[in-house]
C-alpha cells in the first residue's frame, strides 16, 4: 500500500467518521440555539435509535421499515423528553438545564441497559456485496450510505431553514424569542420540534453506522462528547460550523491516528479543540455571523 | 456564643461517629464522602462565589492521586512529602491552563476545562513510564507521619474529617473575608466588579487554583486509602459526577459541599440495597436509571440545591436580627 | 436558630437513614436454615453493569444459578449456603466499598470477585488486611503477583501469559515471525500488550509495528493502514467486542490478506454473528468450552464442561461463554474448600492453596504457595472460525 492509496483509505475513513460527528454537533447547536439547553444526552439518542433498530429488524420487519419506525419513536421520545423534563425547568439557568440533561442521559443509557443488555447488536449493512475499490482505498459500501445520509440531513435542514415557512420562524425564534411571539410563534412549540428533531437525527446516524460499528446500550455517551467538542470547534452559534466542526475531527482523527500515533488521536483532536477555543473561541465560522 | 455552639456540636458529633458505628464499610462510605466533600468545597467556590464551571476536576484529582503515587512507590518519598506534593502539583497545572482559560466566558470554559480533563486522562493512560498505563501502579504504601501509620479504616476517617474540617473552616473564613465579597461581586457582574477595582481575572485564577489544590488533596488521600492507582476513576463521568455533587449540594452555601457528596455517596449505596427489595433480581441498571430520575427532579423542583434551603433559614434569622 | 437546627437535624436523619439502611441491609435478610445451623454466606463484587459488564452478567448468572443448586441439593454439609451478589458498576471505588459491605456488614466468608482487572486489583489490599479469601475472575498476573503480598487472593482465569503462550507456539509453527500487534487501550489490552511483547522477545518473534484504539472507536482502518504498510506476516489483536468485531469487519474491508489471530477475549458465538462472515479465518486461543463437543473424550475436562453447558443453557436459553467459566471454577473451589474446612477463613484460604487436580471449566487447577492461578498452557486450545461456527485446530 503506497502512500497516496494509504491517505486515500484514511480519507475516506475520515469522512465516514465526520460525518457522524457532525450529525451529532448539528443536532446539539439546532438544539442549544433554539431552546437554550446545552443537551448532554443527545448521544443517546444514537443508541436508542440504532438499539430499537435492531429488534424490530430481527422481530421481522424489512430494514427500510425498522428504520422509520424507529426513527419516529425517538423523535417522539425526543418530544416527551422535552415536555416532561425540559419544559417545567425552562427559566433555569443553562448551568441547571445542562445538569438536568446529564440525569438524563444517565437514565436513558439505564434504560437501554436494562432493555438490551450489555452485549452489542447490529443490523445488516443496506446493500450487499464487498467493499469497493475506488483510487487504490478500499471503501465499504455502507460509507458511502453514512455519508450519502449525512449529505441529505445537513442540505434538507438547510432548506428547511432557509425557504420554509417554519424554518424561519424557528430562525426568528432564535434571534429574538419575544419579537416571535409577537408575530404569532410559539417558542414552546419550536422547542418542541428541535427536541423532536434531533432525536431524530440521532435515531438516523444511529442506525446507519450500525452495520460497520455495531450498537451498544454505552456507545452514545462518547459520540455525545466527540459531538460535543466538534461542535465547539465549528463554534456553538452556527450549525454550518457544526457540521464543519464534525468533518474536521473526524478526518484529524483518523489521520492523527494512521499517520502519527493511535494513542494519541484523541488528544491530537482535544489540543486542537482547546487551541480553537483560545484562539478564536466563537469558532472557525463566526466571521459570517449568523445563527442557526 | 450560639455560633459556636454549633460548629463545636459538629466536630463532636463526626470524632463520636466512629464510636457508635464500628462498620469498616460504614467508615469507608464516610471516606469517601469526606474526599468528595473537599474536592466539592473547592469546585463550589469556583463555580458559587467565582461563577466558572469546571467539567475537568477529576483530572485535578487524578493527578493529586498519580502525583502521590508515583513519589511513594518509584521515588520512595516519605508520604508527607508526597502528600504536599500532591497539592503543589495541580496547584501548579491549574495555573499554567487557568490563565488563557478563564479568560473564556460560561459555555466555552466548560468546553476547555471538559477537553482538558479528557486530555488529562488521556495522558494518565499513555505515559506508561511513569503511571503504568492502563494497568495502573500498585503498592502505595499506607499514610504515615510520625510512627503513626494510617492503615485503618478508623484512622484513616479521622484523617480525611480533619482535612474536611480544616477546609471548611478556612473557606468559611474566607467567603466572610474582602476577597468572599469580591468573589460573589464578580459573579453578580464582571463590569461591575471591574468597574470599583476588583481584578477579576486574577480572583477567577485563584479561585481555580484553589479549587485544583483541594482536589489533589483529596486525590493524594484517595492514593493513600486505596493503595492503586489506575486512570479509569478519573475520567469525564467523575468530572461530571463532581459537578453534580455541588450542584445537588447547592452553590454559593456553605453546607452544599457536604450535603452533595453525602447525598450521592449515601444515595448510591442505599441504592444498591433498596432496589433488589423493590424489584427481585434488579441489577446497577435500576440503580441507574433511579439516580438519573432523582437528579432531574432535584433540578427541577430544587434547582438551587439542598444547601439553598439551609441558607433560606440564615438569611431569615439575619433578618430577625436587624 | 430553632428553625434551622431542626432543619439540620431532619437532612442528618435523611443522609444517616441512608447510611444506616444500607448498612444494616444485610443483617436482617434472615435464610432459613437447614437442619445445620447457620447459613455459610459468601459474597460476589461483580461488574454487572458498566464498562464490563459483558463479562459480568454471564459470571452473575452462573454464581446464582450454582448457589440455588446447591441449597437445593441441601446445601454444604447442612448448611444452606447464602450468596450476596453486588455489582461494582465496573469502577474502583465502588468495588472497594462493596468489599468493604460484603466483610463487615455480611461478615462473609469469601469473596469472589471482581470480573475485570482494575476493580480486583482495587479490593485486594482490603481482602489482605481483613484476612479474608478472595478470588477474581480477572485475567491480570499482577492480581495474584507477588504471592507473598497477595497470601489471600487467587484468580480462575488464564493469566494473560498462558494464553500468550499458546498462541506463542502456534505462531512460531506456522513460521509467523513478524507480526503486528493492536490491543484495545485498556487494562485487558494493555495485560495482552506486556505479556506478548516480552514473550516475543523469548520466542524471536518480531513484532513490527503496535497499535492501539479505543474501546469506544468506531473504525480501525487507520490502525490497519499501517499494519498493511509494515508487511506483517499475522496481525494479533487483543481487545473485546464490539470494538474487536469493529477491527475484524474493518480487516475483512481492508483486504488485508494475512491471517488475523484474536485473543480468547472474542470467545463466543454472539462475536461470529455481530462479525456478519468477517470472523471466518479468526484464529484465537481460549479455553475448550466452545469446542467441547470437538475435544476428544479423554480429555479430564470434557465432564465438567457438557454439565456446565447442558445447567447454563437449560437456565438461561443460551449457551455459556468462558467468562461465566471463571465464576463456575471460583465458586467451585470455595465451595470444595468450604465443604472441607467449614467456617474458617484461613483454613478456607490454606486449602484453596493446596487445591490440586481440581478439573474445573478454564482447565485443569494446580494451585500452590508460589502460583496462586494454577492454570497452565494445556488448559487453552487453538479455534479458527470456519463458516460461523467455531472449530478446534488439529
Amino acid at each position: 500500500m503506497d502512500l497516496s492509496s494509504q491517505l486515500l483509505q484514511l480519507l475516506f475513513s475520515g469522512l465516514t467518521l465526520g460525518s457522524i460527528y457532525s450529525l451529532i454537533a448539528l443536532a446539539l447547536v439546532a438544539t442549544y440555539n433554539i431552546t437554550g439547553v446545552l443537551n448532554l444526552a443527545q448521544g443517546e439518542f444514537v443508541a436508542l435509535g440504532a438499539l430499537l433498530a435492531a429488534s424490530i429488524y430481527a422481530a421481522g420487519l424489512p430494514l427500510a421499515a425498522a428504520f422509520l419506525v424507529s426513527v419516529a419513536l425517538i423523535a417522539a421520545l425526543g418530544a416527551l423528553i422535552e415536555r416532561s423534563v425540559i419544559y417545567p425547568a425552562r427559566e433555569s439557568s443553562a448551568l441547571t438545564l445542562i445538569i438536568i440533561t446529564v440525569g438524563l442521559s444517565i437514565s436513558l443509557r439505564g434504560l437501554a441497559l436494562l432493555v438490551w443488555g450489555t452485549e452489542p447488536v447490529s443490523l445488516p449493512a443496506f446493500s450487499s456485496g464487498g467493499p469497493l475499490l475506488l483510487g487504490g482505498a478500499f471503501v465499504n459500501p455502507q460509507t458511502l450510505w453514512i455519508l450519502g445520509m449525512a449529505a441529505a440531513t445537513t442540505s434538507g435542514l438547510y432548506i428547511f431553514f432557509e425557504l420554509t415557512y417554519t424554518g424561519k420562524a424557528v430562525r426568528a425564534c432564535v434571534i429574538n424569542r419575544t419579537a416571535a411571539l409577537l408575530i404569532g410563534i410559539n417558542p414552546g412549540t419550536i422547542s418542541l420540534l428541535a427536541f423532536a428533531g434531533s432525536g431524530a437525527i440521532g435515531a438516523a446516524a444511529g442506525i446507519f453506522i450500525t452495520p460497520v460499528t455495531l450498537a451498544t446500550y454505552d456507545m452514545g455517551f462518547m459520540l455525545g462528547v466527540k459531538g460535543f467538542v466538534a461542535a465547539a470547534i465549528g463554534g456553538m452559534h452556527n450549525i454550518r460550523g457544526a457540521v464543519l466542526g464534525g468533518f474536521i475531527l473526524g478526518i484529524l482523527e483518523v489521520y492523527s491516528a494512521g499517520l502519527i500515533s493511535s494513542g494519541l488521536k484523541d488528544a491530537v483532536a482535544l489540543i486542537v479543540l482547546l487551541a480553537a477555543l483560545m484562539l478564536r473561541p466563537e469558532g472557525l465560522l463566526a466571521i459570517s455571523g449568523r445563527k442557526v | 456564643m450560639k455560633k459556636i455552639a454549633f460548629p463545636v456540636a459538629l466536630i463532636l458529633a463526626f470524632a463520636g461517629l466512629p464510636l457508635l458505628i464500628k462498620s469498616n464499610y460504614l467508615l469507608g462510605i464516610l471516606i469517601i464522602i469526606g474526599l468528595y466533600a473537599i474536592i466539592v468545597i473547592g469546585l463550589g467556590i469556583l463555580m458559587g462565589y467565582a461563577g466558572q464551571v469546571s467539567f475537568g476536576h477529576a483530572a485535578f484529582f487524578g493527578i493529586g492521586g498519580y502525583t502521590v503515587a508515583v513519589l511513594t512507590t518509584a521515588c520512595h518519598w516519605p508520604s508527607i512529602a508526597a502528600l504536599i506534593a500532591a497539592l503543589i502539583l495541580p496547584g501548579l497545572v491549574a495555573a499554567i491552563i487557568g490563565g488563557p482559560t478563564l479568560k473564556l466566558k460560561e459555555l466555552y470554559l466548560a468546553l476547555a476545562t471538559l477537553a482538558f480533563g479528557i486530555l488529562v486522562h488521556i495522558l494518565f493512560n499513555e505515559l506508561k513510564g511513569i503511571t503504568g498505563g492502563p494497568s495502573g501502579l500498585t503498592g502505595i504504601p499506607y499514610f504515615t507521619v510520625g510512627g503513626l501509620v494510617f492503615d485503618r479504616d478508623i484512622r484513616f476517617y479521622y484523617l480525611v474529617w480533619s482535612a474536611v474540617l480544616l477546609v471548611s473552616l478556612g473557606v468559611n473564613n474566607l467567603i466572610h473575608s474582602r476577597v468572599g465579597r469580591a468573589m460573589r461581586a464578580v459573579r453578580e457582574s464582571e463590569h461591575a466588579s471591574e468597574s470599583v477595582g476588583i481584578d477579576t481575572a486574577a480572583l477567577k485564577l485563584q479561585a481555580f487554583v484553589f479549587s485544583a489544590v483541594l482536589a489533589g488533596l483529596a486525590g493524594g488521600l484517595y492514593a493513600f486509602y486505596v493503595t492503586f492507582i489506575s486512570p479509569s476513576p478519573f475520567g469525564f463521568h467523575t468530572s461530571v459526577q463532581f459537578v453534580l455533587m455541588a450542584v445537588v449540594g447547592g452553590l454559593g452555601t456553605f453546607w452544599g459541599p457536604l450535603l452533595g457528596a453525602g447525598l450521592v455517596v449515601a444515595l448510591g449505596e442505599a441504592l444498591r440495597w433498596a432496589t433488589p427489595l423493590v424489584i427481585p433480581g434488579a441489577g446497577g441498571e435500576y440503580q441507574i436509571i433511579f439516580f438519573g430520575a432523582i437528579l432531574m427532579l432535584v433540578m427541577i423542583v430544587k434547582p438551587g440545591g439542598l444547601g439553598a434551603v439551609m441558607d433560606l433559614f440564615k438569611k431569615s434569622e439575619e433578618g430577625e436580627a436587624h | 436558630m430553632k428553625k434551622k437546627r431542626v432543619l439540620t437535624g431532619i437532612i442528618a436523619a435523611i443522609i444517616s437513614a441512608g447510611l444506616l439502611l444500607s448498612g444494616c441491609a444485610g443483617s436482617k435478610e434472615t435464610l432459613k436454615t437447614g437442619d445445620g445451623g447457620e447459613p455459610y454466606k459468601i459474597g460476589a463484587v461483580i461488574d454487572v453493569s458498566g464498562s464490563s459488564s459483558s463479562l459480568g452478567v454471564p459470571e452473575k448468572n452462573t454464581l446464582q444459578m450454582l448457589a440455588d443448586k446447591v441449597n437445593a441439593a441441601g446445601g454444604i454439609n447442612g448448611h444452606l449456603l447464602e450468596l450476596i451478589i453486588l455489582d461494582n458498576k465496573s469502577d474502583e471505588t465502588e468495588a472497594v466499598l462493596a468489599v468493604k459491605k460484603l466483610i463487615n456488614q455480611e461478615k462473609v466468608l469469601a469473596v469472589l470477585g471482581c470480573s475485570s482487572s482494575g476493580p480486583s486489583m482495587s479490593m485486594i489490599d482490603t481482602v489482605q488486611k481483613e484476612k479474608v479469601p478472595m478470588i477474581s475472575l480477572a485475567a491480570s498476573s499482577t492480581i495474584v503477583e507477588p504471592v507473598q503480598e497477595r497470601q489471600w487472593v487467587f484468580k480462575t482465569a488464564q493469566s494473560d501469559i498462558v494464553t500468550i503462550n499458546k498462541l506463542m507456539s502456534y505462531l512460531k509453527e506456522k513460521g509467523l515471525t513478524s507480526v503486528a500487534l493492536l490491543y484495545m487501550n485498556n487494562a485487558y489490552g494493555d495485560g495482552g500488550r506486556a505479556a506478548f511483547t516480552a514473550a516475543a522477545q523469548a520466542n524471536g518473534v518480531k513484532i513490527v509495528v503496535e497499535e492501539k484504539f479505543e474501546a469506544t472507536d468506531k473504525d480501525m482502518t487507520p490502525q490497519l493502514t499501517r499494519v498493511k504498510t509494515s508487511g506483517a506476516q499475522a496481525a494479533v489483536v487483543w481487545a473485546i467486542p464490539p470494538s474487536a468485531s469493529i477491527i475484524t469487519k474493518n480487516f475483512k474491508d481492508l483486504n488485508m490478506g494475512i491471517p488475523l489471530l484474536h485473543s480468547h477475549g472474542v470467545g463466543n458465538q454472539n462475536f461470529i454473528d455481530l462479525a456478519q462472515g468477517a470472523a471466518d479465518g479468526v484464529i484465537l486461543p481460549i479455553g475448550k468450552l466452545i469446542v467441547a463437543d470437538q475435544i476428544p473424550d479423554s480429555d479430564p475436562q470434557q465432564e465438567v464442561l457438557n454439565r456446565y453447558i447442558e445447567e447454563y443453557s437449560q437456565k438461561y436459553n443460551s449457551p455459556p461463554n468462558s467468562f461465566g467459566g471463571y465464576a463456575w471454577d471460583g465458586f467451585y473451589l470455595l465451595v470444595n474448600a468450604i465443604e472441607k474446612v467449614g467456617a474458617d477463613r484461613a483454613a478456607i484460604r490454606d486449602t484453596l492453596e493446596n487445591t490440586r487436580g481440581y478439573s474445573g471449566v478454564s482447565g485443569m487447577f494446580n494451585l500452590s504457595a508460589s502460583d496462586h492461578n494454577g492454570l497452565h498452557e494445556d488448559s487453552m486450545v487453538m479455534v479458527q472460525v470456519e463458516n460461523g461456527k467455531w472449530k478446534l485446530l488439529k
